[in-house]
């Protein structure tokens, strides 16, 4: 399969001379979900203190070492399970030799040539069909402190609370083509980490920033152009306002004969343009080696296969599972399958509901609250049981679907069991016949015009009668029955 | 009765559990001493007035079952000790006050031990001969304006002029042994992985090791078994059923197999030394082992690979002295120039000689010609030492290559200095243990140290023929007290 | 091989060492004597040899994962040359 000609024509910058397809690849770093620091025993919580999480072994006190965290370990490897990754049984920790007042070590531990999971791949979602985005490799490394330069016009203020906690690296090849493509990608990776419970994925937070890497090329070159790379954006908007202006920037340099010269870049989101870190680049030389202070990292086939074990169904399966189980379209079983919460809310009300209906329901009015209100599935103001039961009362008549939408609005505001809500407010549906025959003849007996005009062929009216007996019923009729009323007595 | 600065460590401690002698009686006289030996030089900060309350607190409550009870010990100015301050010998760190206490140390305050100062050293131990200290030269007691060696030479030159019952250091490349060997004392490099690194200020991480500094061999059994431990603090702590090397001490080498390098012959080597070398393989012979002789082909490698491997891991362990955190600082316009002006200000020549070999060695282009060789050699070294191990049990060489030097001899001229090292570095490399014990005396009536090599955590052998030898070497110290 | 006074300079900025010329001349003059003695490696054919990883006879020991180290900014801050009451404080960095 020819990966990169399929979506040639979703991006691609025309100018005078050429057109220009645009070529990125993520280093998506990804802050390991877990209670420790990497090589300490202080907190990773968010949002703590300055400075108040941070042990001498963070501050790198003379004497002071690392020792490694057994459940980072796991997580990577999960990780690295759940990008179909090769996992590498042996691994080696480098140091990363630079300065930099975040930096307490003067090096950063992370892994150069020997990664702990290699090769892997992730499947993108297209409009068009899939696409298979390859990663390179997934290592861990400490993350930095943090340098807070806005407090104090003359000084440059450092909080270590972040230093030392757990990253993992994880970088694709360069296979993304769009901006959408980076969307879906970030989206996937988060999905698959949350389902593994290995990173938040919180981009706010910053456990989940990106460095871009972003080259062009002649449409239909083979070789790819020169690459820079913008360093540390945190959102997706971000990563795509970035990425545009990159590309145009790099361009318009082709365009006039110029060359790319490959750097290190700064995306500044007020001004939204990307600009050289010219600060960075004699630092370039990082002198990695293997860190004296650990051991090379080997763990046996049997500690991957217990971690295999206990992998759960990763949206990828799971997006199977829904398409061929519960007969729902490719296009449903994504919306389904990408957020953890939320599949794991569709299967509970799915569990005594019908399956058409709780799709519907919860990718349109549930969604839409969510929108509306700007929440989590997590956090939704309904939960899967009264939904599961509010389904059940359309589909054996007791509500219509108008009605239902009446009682969703009410359950929105306090989550109270809908068939309460019916009775109180006296929403049931009318489904005895003889009631609904009365008002129907009434209709009948008010519109002889219409009735006419029905009869003479106008078979568009039928909506009309069908109105107007909701109308009278306050939407409570069955409409069930009402069509097979009408259809009756208007023969 | 003998001065009490006289007696052995073991001696003290047996007498301390008779209670013919309190920990106030100790600690007042090493106190005294070394106050009277301030010429020395020996010293860097002291913890005299803390050791008296410390030691007035033991009498008071003593503990008998301790293995060092109430026996004031003065250390390397290179682990961490709370509270009192630590520079491992350099102006970057001379206000740094831990808050937190070595893994080594805690070991000997745990057995009942006094701290009694912080030893003059080599800055971050680079160096042989402890010129290269900012807080300046260690007189040796062997001689006036004679080196004591490096780089524990502060606690060479108090253990051998009885300021201290006995000492710790770290040996990297040589640090315990060499300074040993030109005191006339007893220094033990430990296998890599037995002593734990925790709160040791690091030189080269995968060379660095503490060790025990004794006047006899009895003495280094004793304080081994104190130092020793498996620490989870320290990943490179290897935990193996440490022996009780003290109690399990003997002199029987009778049936052991030691091995002669040849490659130790080095060219130009002195007669002295030789001579040495042969009293001792005759000793050996006469104590009932056996002498073999052996190869270890890629000797004259291991320095120049130290010379890699050492200052690499120091440039990057160096990296931490940046005067953000802890220690000198010197400001400037912005971030680089105040990182520049603290390095260059806080550290001293021979410390930013290795850092600049390291940063070259690593850097882009070069590190498969360097570091990468480098360990392929020592990987090389490791096997001629397997490979020997399965014919012999331990290995004798004379420790350094010549006696100690006056100051300022080598200072100017560093790969000469780094000569001295040339039979100590590659156990270093090796990760093995040895020992160095006094073997005699040179024309000049300098002390010559004779080095025994064991295999791997075999640290009980090494101390059992250094043991023997020692009762048939029989060396006598003439250490005339000149500086007093 | 030998090594200039260029090298020296750039492997001074890399290690965040400033040194005066007169220094640096007389670094490259011991830089030059150490590396000819280094150089002594290149007699000796290394290609297959396996590096050594670790010196030490053990395997990587992992920790659990648990919060030992609570709140201990005074002492983190305390030997500081330059702090206030929350932070490290260094020149301005501008990126």
């Amino acid at each position: 399969m020819d990966l990169v000609s399929k979506d040639q024509n979703k991006y691609s910058i025309k100018r005078k001379k050429n057109e220009y397809e645009v070529v990125i690849g993520l280093e998506v770093h990804a802050q390991v979900l877990s209670e420790s620091k990497l090589f300490s025993t202080s907190s990773t919580k968010f949002g703590a203190e300055p400075n108040t999480q941070v042990s001498l072994v963070d501050a790198a006190f003379p004497g002071m070492l690392p020792v490694i965290n057994e459940f980072c370990i796991k997580q990577a490897v999960k990780t690295g399970i759940g990008l179909n990754a090769k996992i590498n049984k042996k691994s080696i920790f480098d140091r990363k030799n630079y300065f930099y007042a975040d930096l307490p070590q003067g090096y950063q531990i992370s892994q150069y040539k020997n990664p702990i999971v290699g090769e892997g791949t992730v499947i993108l979602d297209l409009p068009d069909g899939e696409k298979s985005i390859g990663i390179e490799r997934l290592h861990l490394e400490q993350d930095a402190g943090k340098s807070i330069h806005d407090i104090d016009p003359q000084n440059t203020f450092v909080d270590l609370n972040r230093s030392g906690v757990a990253l993992m690296e994880i970088v694709s090849k360069p296979d993304l083509r769009s901006l959408e493509e980076v969307n879906l990608y970030i989206k996937k990776l988060r999905s698959i980490m949350k389902y593994l419970g290995t990173c938040d994925g919180n981009m706010q937070e910053g456990s989940l920033r990106a460095d871009v890497n972003v080259s062009v090329r002649k449409k239909g070159d083979q070789d790819l152009g020169t690459r820079c790379e913008i360093k540390n954006v945190n959102s997706i908007k971000f990563m795509q306002m970035a990425i545009d202006y990159e590309a145009n920037r790099q361009v318009d340099i082709l365009e006039e004969g110029g060359k790319i010269d490959q750097e290190t870049r700064l995306f500044d989101t007020k001004k939204n343009e990307t600009r050289s870190m010219r600060s960075k680049e004699d630092a370039h030389d990082y002198r990695y080696f293997p860190d004296p202070d650990l051991l090379p990292l080997e763990f046996t086939d049997e500690f991957i296969n217990e971690l295999k074990k206990n992998i759960p169904e990763l949206p990828d399966e799971k997006k199977k599972r829904f398409i061929e189980k519960f007969k729902l379209s490719p296009y449903e079983a994504n919306i389904l399958v990408s957020d953890i919460d939320t599949s794991k809310y569709f299967e509970a009300v799915i569990k005594n509901s019908d399956i058409k209906l709780s799709t519907n329901w919860i990718t349109g009015e549930l969604f839409a609250l969510l929108n509306e209100k700007n929440l989590e599935i997590s956090k939704s103001p309904i939960s899967a049981q009264n939904l599961s039961k509010l389904i059940n009362l359309i589909k054996n008549g007791t509500i219509s679907g108008k009605i239902a939408k009446s009682v969703f609005e009410i359950m929105a505001v306090g989550d109270s069991d809908p068939k309460k809500i019916i009775e109180e407010k006296g929403l049931k549906q009318q489904s005895d016949p003889k009631e609904l025959e009365k008002i129907v003849d009434k209709v009948i007996n008010e519109n002889q015009d219409k009735v006419k005009e029905f009869k003479s062929g106008k078979d568009k009216l039928f909506g009309f009668f069908v109105g107007q007996v909701m109308k009278i019923s306050e939407g409570k009729a069955n409409p069930q029955l009402v069509n097979d009323i009408l259809k009756k007595k208007l023969k | 009765m003998t001065n009490i600065t006289d007696l052995t460590l073991v001696e003290l401690v047996n007498k301390i559990k008779k209670k013919d002698v309190s920990s106030k009686e100790i600690t007042t006289a090493y106190v005294t001493r070394s106050e009277k030996s301030k010429k020395l030089n020996a010293y860097i900060t002291d913890n005299f007035e803390n050791a008296l309350k410390k030691a007035n607190d033991f009498d008071n409550n003593p503990n008998y079952e301790k293995k060092l009870p109430g026996i004031p010990i003065a250390v390397k100015d290179l682990f961490c000790t709370k509270d009192v301050k630590t520079t491992a010998g350099s102006k970057i760190l001379n206000n740094f006050i831990p808050s937190y206490e070595s893994t080594v140390t805690e070991n000997l305050w745990k057995e009942g031990s006094i701290l009694l100062g912080k030893l003059n050293c080599d800055e971050f131990a680079m160096g042989s001969s402890n010129e290269t200290s900012f807080f300046g030269n260690v007189q040796s007691p062997i001689g006036k304006n004679l080196v004591p060696g490096g780089s524990s030479g502060g606690s060479a030159s108090a253990l051998a002029a009885k300021l201290t019952p006995a000492t710790i250091g770290t040996d990297t490349g040589g640090s315990i042994r060499q300074p040993a060997s030109f005191t006339g004392t007893v220094g033990l490099k430990p296998t890599y992985g037995a002593c734990s690194r925790y709160g040791i200020v690091a030189f080269a991480s995968s060379l660095d090791q503490a060790g025990p500094m004794t006047r006899n061999v009895k003495d280094c059994a004793l304080l081994l078994d104190v130092m020793c431990s498996y620490d989870i603090k320290d990943s490179t702590s290897v935990n193996f059923k440490r022996k009780n090397y003290f109690k399990e001490l003997n002199n029987s080498i009778k049936g052991k197999k030691i091995g002669i390098p040849k490659e130790y012959r080095v060219d130009g080597m002195s007669k002295e030394i030789e001579d040495l070398w042969q009293k001792g393989i005759n000793i050996i012979k006469d104590s009932g082992a056996e002498v073999v002789d052996i190869s270890l082909p890629n000797t004259k490698y291991a320095l120049p690979a130290y010379y890699i491997v050492a200052p690499a891991e120091a440039s990057s362990n160096l990296a931490r002295y940046d005067g953000v955190k802890y220690g000198f600082r010197s400001e400037g316009n912005n971030l680089i120039e105040m990182y520049e002006n603290t390095r260059s200000q806080g550290f001293g020549d021979e410390v930013k000689r290795r850092i600049m070999i390291g940063t070259y060695v690593l850097s882009s282009g070069y590190y498969d010609a360097y570091y990468l060789k480098a360990q392929k050699v020592r990987k090389l070294i490791k096997n001629d030492f397997d490979e020997v191990y399965k014919k012999v049990d331990a290995i004798l060489t004379p420790s350094t290559p010549s006696s100690a030097f006056a100051i300022g001899e080598k200072s100017k001229d560093p790969v000469s200095m780094y000569l001295n090292d040339i039979f100590t570095v590659p156990i270093n490399l090796a990760g093995l243990p040895a020992i160095s014990i006094p073997g005699g005396y040179d024309k000049k009536g300098y002390p010559l140290g004779l080095q025994i090599i064991g295999k791997t955590f075999d640290e009980q052998n090494i101390i059992n023929i250094a043991y023997s030898m020692e009762t048939q070497i029989n060396f006598k110290n003439k250490i005339k007290d000149w500086w007093i | 091989m030998t090594i200039d006074l260029k090298t020296v300079k750039h492997i001074s900025k890399l290690s965040r060492i400033s040194l005066d010329d007169e220094k640096a001349k007389k670094l490259e003059v011991d830089l030059n004597s150490i590396f000819a003695f280094i150089e002594k490696l290149n007699e000796l054919d290394t290609k297959n040899v396996q590096p050594l990883t670790s010196i030490a006879e053990t395997t990587l020991q992992l920790r659990k994962d648990e919060i030992k180290s609570s709140n201990i900014r005074e002492q983190v801050l305390k030997n500081s040359p330059k702090k206030n009451k929350d932070f490290f404080v260094v020149p301005k960095v501008v990126e």
